[in-house]
């Protein structure tokens, strides 16, 4: 977090020596987004201390750590297909999860999932798209989450 | 997102859960209620960093936001079916934010601007999954080592996606035009 917090204040200093009007406004139409979102944030952090105090770690690692196999990362690509998070909701409540001692591949199959398979948002898609494009997109988007979740639990170590 | 004034009572309701949190946590204190105290400190662990954190990711949506207005790059876009165009397409879905289902009206301009379906299907692949305001709190939250192999592996992912799209869905497919969902009625 340290060290991208610093790449955005170097591009801030750049924008605002271009142009200081239009950074100033770019800051002003961020923080009014960062507002509209703080409440909605702390609630969910809130909530997760909550869940998190009745759940023991050791019950959490157990279940989608490590060694929970299968039944994890049905769980995550499950949750992950139907529920609709935002990405500033989302990632706090991985990052948390993560410490928990959730394993990579369960919240790479979470986050994959939720970002490209909706089941939800299926009427809408099939609107625009007509309903075989719309659940053969989620399909296909569903198989390659899966995919990507996997090569990630193999390649993650490596590293 | 945009970036409209929230009004007073929405906001209002909207931090009640958060107070409400927060004074009994203060309460935990004096009673010393161990699991109420144990929350909270949990709470605070959580939110500590990621509060110094959020509002520079959201800076950078909102410098992205006027140094690229969307307009722009949509007209550059134009009538790209080939690789070119799917090099346009992804550069378009990587640089604006918002869930996916507000990438479907873009997709279907795309698509009457003169996009191939398989160009149309990476432009929402590559918005899902690759949106620099989305990349910037994973980077942040996960770690730059998760996201760049994140990235590497769904890149290929789906652009073969598109390609599989185009070719099942066959040459008789079209999208439907954006006059004809007006009348829809749940589509707001």
């Amino acid at each position: 977090m340290t060290a991208f917090s610093l790449v955005i204040l170097g591009i801030v200093l750049i924008s605002a020596l271009a142009n200081r009007k239009r950074t100033w406004a770019g800051l002003r139409k961020g923080m009014t987004m960062f507002l509209n979102i703080l409440p909605q944030f702390l609630t969910v952090m809130a909530l997760a201390a909550v869940f998190l105090y009745f759940i023991p770690e050791s019950a959490i690692r157990e279940h989608l750590g490590d060694r929970a196999g299968v039944q994890g990362f049905i769980v995550g690509a499950g949750i992950g297909s139907v529920t609709l998070l935002p990405g500033f909701v989302a990632y706090p409540i991985c990052a948390v999860l993560m410490k928990q001692g959730v394993s990579i591949v369960v919240l790479a199959v979470f986050l994959t999932t939720l970002m490209m398979v909706g089941i939800i948002t299926l009427p809408l898609e099939s609107k625009f798209f007509g309903t075989k494009a719309a659940l053969l997109r989620n399909l296909l988007s569903l198989i390659g989450a899966i995919i990507v979740a996997l090569l990630m639990g193999v390649s993650y170590e490596w590293f | 997102m945009s970036g409209s004034k929230p009004d007073n009572k929405k906001t209002a309701i909207g931090y009640a859960p958060f107070f409400a949190f927060l004074v009994a946590g203060i309460c935990s204190y004096f009673l010393k209620w161990t699991p109420g105290i144990e929350m909270f400190s949990r709470f605070g662990e959580f939110v500590g960093e990621m509060l110094l954190f959020l509002p520079l990711v959201f800076i950078l949506i909102g410098l992205i936001d006027v140094w690229i207005p969307r307009e722009v790059v949509m007209k550059r876009v134009g009538a790209g079916s080939g690789f070119k165009g799917a090099l346009w397409v992804t550069v378009l879905a990587m640089l604006f934010a918002g869930p996916l289902y507000a990438a479907f009206p873009v997709a279907l301009m795309l698509r009457k601007k003169g996009s191939s379906i398989r160009n149309v299907f990476i432009y929402l692949g590559a918005f899902s999954a690759m949106k620099i305001p989305m990349v910037s709190f994973e980077i942040g939250f996960m770690g730059l080592k998760f996201s760049m192999l994140r990235l590497l592996f769904t890149l290929p992912v789906f652009i073969l996606i598109g390609i599989l799209m185009e070719k099942i869905l066959g040459s008789g497919y079209e999208m439907r035009e954006l006059s004809s969902l007006d009348g829809g009625g749940s589509v707001s």
